[in-house]
């Protein structure tokens, strides 16, 4: 519990309740501008080993900001965040650490478009984890099984639907091994019936115990398989607690806003 | 009001005609919409006036077409007794006088090259068009083509200079041949890993070359000499070869975090850029010797090819930066987020795209810089344009010129047209991931 009390009084920090080990990611008190525009105000969060949380939140309301900086797509101007025990700094070594420690699936897949569905899955475990050719290549197929798209292997990203197109990035991201995995809206930029296929591999990683955050508005998700939910707002987090707590009795005015407009959309 | 309503009832009636929930099998087009006659008629004789047009512009076609060949092969004079270019005066304007190119086309291929010695640059423009050939086919694009590169490049510069007085680093054939030698067992270890093979192979080789170096016995033929279309291959060949990758790594640095870099990159492609060509080679040709010590000496046509190499190097980077900017922001969070450095993600997922995307502006700027480097004839060097306008000043050969442009163009569009034929299947072949 050490790291909940490293963090400053008042702040709605909730560490897992369940576990003492060191936490897997730790914002402290994080403050971000673009520009003038202060994005993120005194984020703090804990998130222990093998958790899952999902944030949430009204457009704008900085979540995605959040969880870019913790693999550094954004830089954070204030406050300390420590990936799996190594601290975000301007260390380049520091930076190479957490980014083969961590994975990121992107609401817009991002995949290469010039590679191959395998090559996509095979080009950073063979140039960043040096791993020979062959083994990076067995591991892939391992993981586009279960993706559940293995015969899509040889085709290109273009070739492919949206949904199949995310799976890819699922396993591209999982093929470098890592022990944390981020989601930005990952269902987001997805046609309505291919958000399910998605999100069943989503609950199925979940399910291995991998470290997850995952932004996103999908609430049956987030009630299936999240630990803690996190509610934003305008930079700051208003509240944290189980899917229970979020949904069935949220405390602030702003959650309970934002609760009524998703529900009247679903 | 009336007709409206008719026109609804009637497709109302064939919908319900319709079975509902029975597919309706596809049909093949209407007859009129197809083949041959169906496009003819389409686009060529849709109305009275693009028939009208259509036939004017068929009949101009043809009597041109007829006028052309009547001058170009009737009436055309193919060969004249040494000199003697009476027989071509009297037909002047009627047929086309190829005699000149018969006479003078050793003279426009090769310059003042010593005519003996002839077989050295043909040699040498074979050895170009091959170096294309290779370097154009993909199953060559291996590290070993570089290897092939500076292999053939200085067998060029062997072949064109000969001799053992030839200026430069490598002053004798022998040094030229052991570099070459050195290049490819150094290759060859590389690849292999053997260095206890590499190493003795190359000696062979060497001691082979050292001997049948004097009995081949090339003279030597000094720069001021060497003229025509190996002139125009070197300057082009060695110019787009170094001034890409510049390009790249300017184009690059345009975008770099490091104020210092991103400004240097800024300055050299603006200050190059507004600049004309000419300019810079005269620059290069005439100030520049004399900000060098006394008695150093640079060739000229190394200065002429440093200029163009720096001024399509600017004009290239440009578009190569336009190929950067048309990359979505998400390859760079990706490639990041998998944890590539900056070059593995520059080498392995920006440039493959953005190349790909910059293929015909680029080979657009290739073609244009090859026929660029016939400007050099105003710094006084002999390239193949330059050659061939020399050829008819003769004054037996006067009045001539369209033959020969004609001729000169002809090589020029053989070459320009291989490289935009080449570029159409590269483009298309590598682009092959965005055909669904």
């Amino acid at each position: 519990m050490s790291q909940t009390a490293a963090t400053p009084e008042g702040a709605p920090v909730a560490s897992a309740a369940h576990t003492d080990a060191p936490p897997a990611i730790l914002l402290d008190r994080v403050n971000k501008w673009f520009g003038a525009l202060h994005v993120l105000r005194d984020v703090s969060l804990a998130v222990a080993p093998g958790e899952r949380v999902v944030v949430c939140g009204p457009s704008g309301s900085g979540k995605s900001t959040m969880i870019r900086c913790i693999n550094r797509l954004e830089k954070h101007q204030e406050g300390r965040i420590v990936v799996d025990g190594i601290e975000l700094t301007d260390d380049l070594r520091a930076l190479d650490a957490i980014r083969r420690e961590v994975g990121m699936v992107f609401q817009s897949f991002n995949l290469f478009p010039h590679l191959t569905v395998l090559e996509n899955c095979t080009l950073a475990p063979i140039w960043v984890r040096r791993m020979p050719r062959k083994e990076a290549e067995e591991l892939a197929m391992e993981l586009l099984t279960r993706v559940k798209i293995p015969e899509q292997a040889l085709k290109y990203p273009g070739q492919l639907s949206g949904g199949q197109q995310q799976r890819v990035a699922i396993a591209r991201a999982l093929c470098m091994r890592p022990k944390i995995m981020l989601f930005d809206e990952p269902t987001s930029a997805l046609d309505p019936e291919m958000i399910k296929e998605v999100l069943d591999v989503m609950v199925e990683l979940a399910e291995t115990g991998m470290t997850m955050m995952v932004v996103t508005h999908e609430m049956g998700f987030a009630r299936q398989v999240a630990d803690r939910v996190v509610f934003m707002d305008r930079g700051e987090i208003v509240e944290v607690g189980t899917p229970d707590e979020i949904f069935n009795d949220p405390k602030t005015d702003r959650l309970r806003l934002f609760l009524s407009q998703i529900l009247r959309e679903h | 009001m009336a007709p409206a309503d008719t026109t609804a009832r009637v497709r109302l009636d064939t919908a319900v005609a319709r079975v509902p929930g029975e597919a309706s099998a596809p049909r093949s087009p209407p007859a009129t919409a197809v083949g041959p006659l169906a496009w003819l008629r389409g686009n060529l004789f849709s109305s009275w006036l693009s028939t009208a047009v259509t036939l004017l512009l068929a009949y101009l076609i043809v009597r041109w077409t007829i006028g052309f060949v009547e001058w170009a092969f009737v009436n055309a004079i193919w060969e004249v007794p040494h000199n003697q270019t009476q027989a071509c005066r009297e037909i002047k304007g009627v047929g086309a006088c190829w005699a000149v190119v018969t006479e003078k086309h050793r003279f426009i291929l090769f310059g003042t090259y010593p005519f003996e010695e002839h077989w050295r640059p043909a040699l040498v423009v074979l050895l170009f068009v091959g170096l294309y050939v290779v370097s154009a086919l993909r199953r060559f694009w291996r590290k070993e083509l570089v290897m092939i590169w500076a292999g053939v490049l200085t067998l060029i510069g062997i072949l064109m200079w000969g001799g053992n007085t030839a200026p430069g680093l490598l002053r004798q054939p022998y040094e030229q041949v052991l570099a070459l030698v050195l290049l490819a067992g150094a290759g060859f270890a590389y690849r292999h890993g053997r260095i206890g093979v590499a190493l003795p192979s190359a000696l062979i080789v060497y001691a082979l070359l050292a001997w049948a170096g004097p009995v081949l016995d090339m003279p030597y033929v000094s720069q001021e000499r060497w003229g025509g279309l190996p002139i125009t291959l070197i300057l082009a060949t060695f110019g787009l070869a170094f001034a890409f990758p510049l390009a790249i790594l300017v184009a690059l640095g345009r975008r770099s975090e490091l104020p210092a870099i991103r400004m240097l990159c800024v300055l050299y492609v603006e200050l190059i850029r507004g600049v004309p060509l000419i300019s810079l080679l005269f620059m290069a040709s005439v100030m520049f010797p004399l900000f060098l010590p006394e008695g150093m000496n640079i060739d000229k046509l190394l200065r002429a090819q440093i200029a163009i190499i720096l001024f399509a190097g600017a004009y290239l980077a440009e578009v190569v930066r336009g190929g950067l900017q048309a990359l979505p922001r998400g390859q760079y969070e990706a490639a990041d987020a998998l944890g590539l450095t900056y070059w593995q993600k520059t080498g392995l997922i920006v440039l493959p795209q953005a190349l790909r995307l910059v293929i015909p502006p680029l080979v657009n700027t290739f073609i244009g810089f090859f026929k660029d480097t016939s400007l050099v004839l105003i710094i006084g060097i002999f390239d193949l344009l330059t050659a061939g306008k020399t050829a008819i000043i003769e004054p037996a050969w006067q009045g001539f010129g369209v033959e020969v442009y004609i001729f000169v163009g002809l090589i020029y569009f053989m070459f320009c047209y291989a490289m935009s034929k080449y570029s159409q299947n590269l483009e298309a072949e590598l682009n092959r991931h965005r055909r669904r």
